[in-house]
């Protein structure tokens, strides 16, 4: 098959276009961008502390560590994993829901423009609030203009997660073409769905609590401060009653594109289609009840922890739910390791040692020993960096025919796959061991002591290794879509099955 | 519904696994949060970014305790400024210090020793600084306190502060 070389369109045709494919990549473009910037922040952190005291010229005080920690934990969470979803999410619920756009265009093109301007306000801004703020921190020690950009950052993505979310939910359940029933529609058409549902339910919460901890700022109220009569606690369930569902608002979308991955290179239809919708819907019931087992230790009595205790472990089934389905899929299937495969079965492995991590955490007792530990560090990044990345760069991976009409470079891909997963287990299981030697999380240092010491230089070097990797996906990217081979549009990769057999069209109008 | 049985019993299996889990560590949990009646009482204060403990009889010690082994100690935590957290991590001891409230946690120092107390939750510039001495001493009939050296155990908080 020949390639068609399109004409290029002009630059500002792409950027005030309100298309759905535009949009759609503008979204992956600012998400790869803020990946390679949040990841190069990460090195950093992780070779500051390869050996324990204070690295010269590298960081010059804490507060820049901490600034540079705060600004890398907002920047990965809202920057890279909510808008790569949002993208491919721009990209594909059209295209699969077949209608000719999202449901209002201008409103998705407005919702994207507001990310660059929180993403300038969270990067000049540079708080070292770390990125869940927690007052009287946040409220009367946070230095200056820092402090109050990072909360007008944080306002301007809501906002803007907030009208993705509805457009989403409008174009999915509005604009479905009337042949297509809403239990026939991709998984990962329900996964966006059930995201956006979750973003309409929690974060309307958070956007009241940064207006409370702004006026707090201010000093016009106290709501958090109990100089003035406030709670300091109250803010922590505010916060988590938006963030513990906005975990899974992260993990859904990467679920629904394992979910396109596996069957296609297992050559085999889903296992149940059915449970993989039952367990997205009991996911997004269940991640509510659950947001106060980040705070046992802040002198809940023995009832609250137990409640909580109770909520977190009922999200354990649908998450297992979901690994069941792509194993009983994989079972028996005529499974082919291109890089995508490799990238999701990778990411179910450690999604699996993450979630039996979560498990410790929950139960009472051993959060007493985990809590705001290194412990903690490594098994969200093993959620975040494991399942949700993995998925996020497998689904690129795949979908790079579909946009480009080239083919990545294989062999590159494979390399870089096993540069990620050996340089993420390094980090991250060898972090949870650091936590129970006692090393808390966000410092700028730690008690010099020879197992301190080691496991924090085998996860120093696995971030190189993952930065290498990193960098190895970029070059990837960069030449195949300047000049990767033409790809083969009815089988790129070779697999003997229909490329893509959503509604096929032409993506530019 | 063929392949619907295995993955009903794979979701029992799991539910089962999580019950015994959340039984045992509510029965564990229940347990560890009734404080011993014969407990000393030891408040700790907190602030940026040191720990100021006051014992029973009213002694202030900054930066540094001294306990006794064997002898159950409730700690009244609370702090002055911003959010801390009391961690002993050799005692997984853990309780926030947040200001305008008295966190309870107790624990019985079973290991004669010098260890660490550290804030385990994030609170400035300092953070990762602010540390305490923690010594478990023997119970003694002379009660004049480290009177010898006691056996360092090989914790990691321990050859920290001594090295």
């Amino acid at each position: 098959m020949v390639l068609e070389v399109k004409k290029p369109r002009p630059v500002w045709e792409i950027l005030f276009s309100t298309h759905h494919t535009d949009i759609g990549l503008l979204y992956v473009y600012l998400a790869l961008t803020a990946f390679i910037m949040g990841g190069a922040l990460a090195l950093v952190i992780r070779t500051e502390l390869f050996l324990p005291g204070h690295q010269m010229g590298l960081v010059p005080d804490s507060t820049t560590f901490h600034r540079i920690f705060t600004v890398h934990g907002t920047n990965m969470l809202f920057l890279w994993l909510l808008p790569f979803a949002s993208g491919i999410g721009n990209y594909l619920i059209p295209i699969m829901v077949r209608y000719k756009d999202m449901a209002w265009p201008k409103l998705n093109a407005v919702a994207f423009w507001m990310i660059p301007v929180g993403m300038a306000l969270i990067w000049l801004g540079w708080s070292d609030t770390s990125w869940y703020g927690y007052p009287p921190y946040s409220t009367i020690r946070a230095p200056g203009p820092a402090a109050e950009m990072w909360i007008f950052g944080l306002k301007i993505l809501g906002i803007s997660s907030i009208l993705g979310a509805i457009n989403f939910v409008v174009t999915i359940l509005r604009m479905k073409h009337p042949d297509l029933p809403l239990m026939k529609i991709p998984l990962f058409v329900w996964a966006t769905l059930i995201t956006s549902l979750m973003i309409l339910v929690a974060m309307p919460t958070f956007a009241a609590a940064l207006i409370m901890l702004y006026t707090d700022r201010l000093g016009v109220s106290g709501f958090f401060n109990p100089a003035m009569g406030g709670d300091p606690i109250a803010y922590q369930h505010l916060f988590w009653f938006t963030f513990h569902p906005e975990v899974y608002i992260f993990l859904i979308p990467a679920v629904g594109m394992v979910y396109e991955i596996v069957p296609k290179f297992s050559r085999k239809p889903i296992f149940s289609y059915q449970s993989g919708v039952t367990a997205f819907v009991l996911l997004a019931i269940v991640g509510f009840s659950s947001w106060a087992h980040h705070m046992y230790s802040t002198g809940m009595t023995f009832t609250e922890k137990t409640v909580f205790m109770v909520g977190t472990l009922a999200a354990v089934p649908a998450s297992a739910m979901h690994v069941f389905n792509w194993m009983a899929t994989m079972w028996g299937g005529r499974i082919r390791f291109r890089a995508p495969m490799a990238f999701a079965v990778g990411g179910i492995v450690l999604f699996f040692f993450a979630g039996a991590g979560g498990i410790v955490n929950t139960a009472m007792p051993l959060d007493f020993l985990t809590h705001d530990s290194y412990w903690v560090v490594g098994h969200f990044h093993l959620f975040v960096m494991g399942q949700i990345t993995f998925s996020f760069v497998g689904f690129l991976l795949y979908f790079l025919p579909f946009i480009t009409g080239r083919m990545y470079n294989e062999r590159l891909a494979m390399v870089t796959f096993w540069f990620m997963f050996i340089g993420t287990s390094l980090i991250f299981l060898t972090q949870h061991v650091t936590g129970l030697y006692g090393q808390p999380r966000r410092t700028f240092d730690y008690v010099p002591v020879q197992p301190l010491i080691i496991l924090n230089q085998i996860s120093t070097v696995g971030a190189w290794i993952t930065g290498t990797s990193a960098a190895l996906l970029l070059a990837n990217l960069f030449h195949s879509v300047a000049r990767g081979k033409p790809a083969n549009m009815d089988d790129p990769f070779g697999i003997g099955e229909k490329y893509y057999d959503y509604a096929r069209r032409e993506p530019h109008h | 519904m063929g392949h619907a049985t295995i993955e009903w019993v794979y979701v029992a299996v799991v539910i089962a696994l999580l019950i015994y889990v959340g039984a045992d560590a509510w029965n564990v949990e229940r347990k560890l949060d009734e404080t011993p009646p014969n407990a000393q009482l030891i408040k700790v204060t907190a602030q940026q970014w040191f720990w100021t403990f006051e014992h029973e009889n009213g002694t202030q010690e900054i930066g540094q305790l001294h306990v006794v082994k064997g002898v159950p100690y409730r700690f009244e935590v609370t702090s002055r400024d911003v959010n801390h957290a009391f961690n002993i991590p050799d005692f997984s001891t853990l309780i926030d210090a947040v200001p305008g409230r008295i966190n309870n946690v107790w624990t019985i120092f079973d290991q004669s020793g010098q260890y660490l107390i550290q804030c385990r939750e994030y609170c400035g510039f300092s953070h990762y600084q602010m540390r305490a001495k923690l010594f478990v001493e023997e119970p003694s009939s002379n009660s004049t306190s480290a009177t010898k050296p006691v056996d360092l155990t090989p914790s990691v908080g321990a050859t920290a502060l001594t090295g």
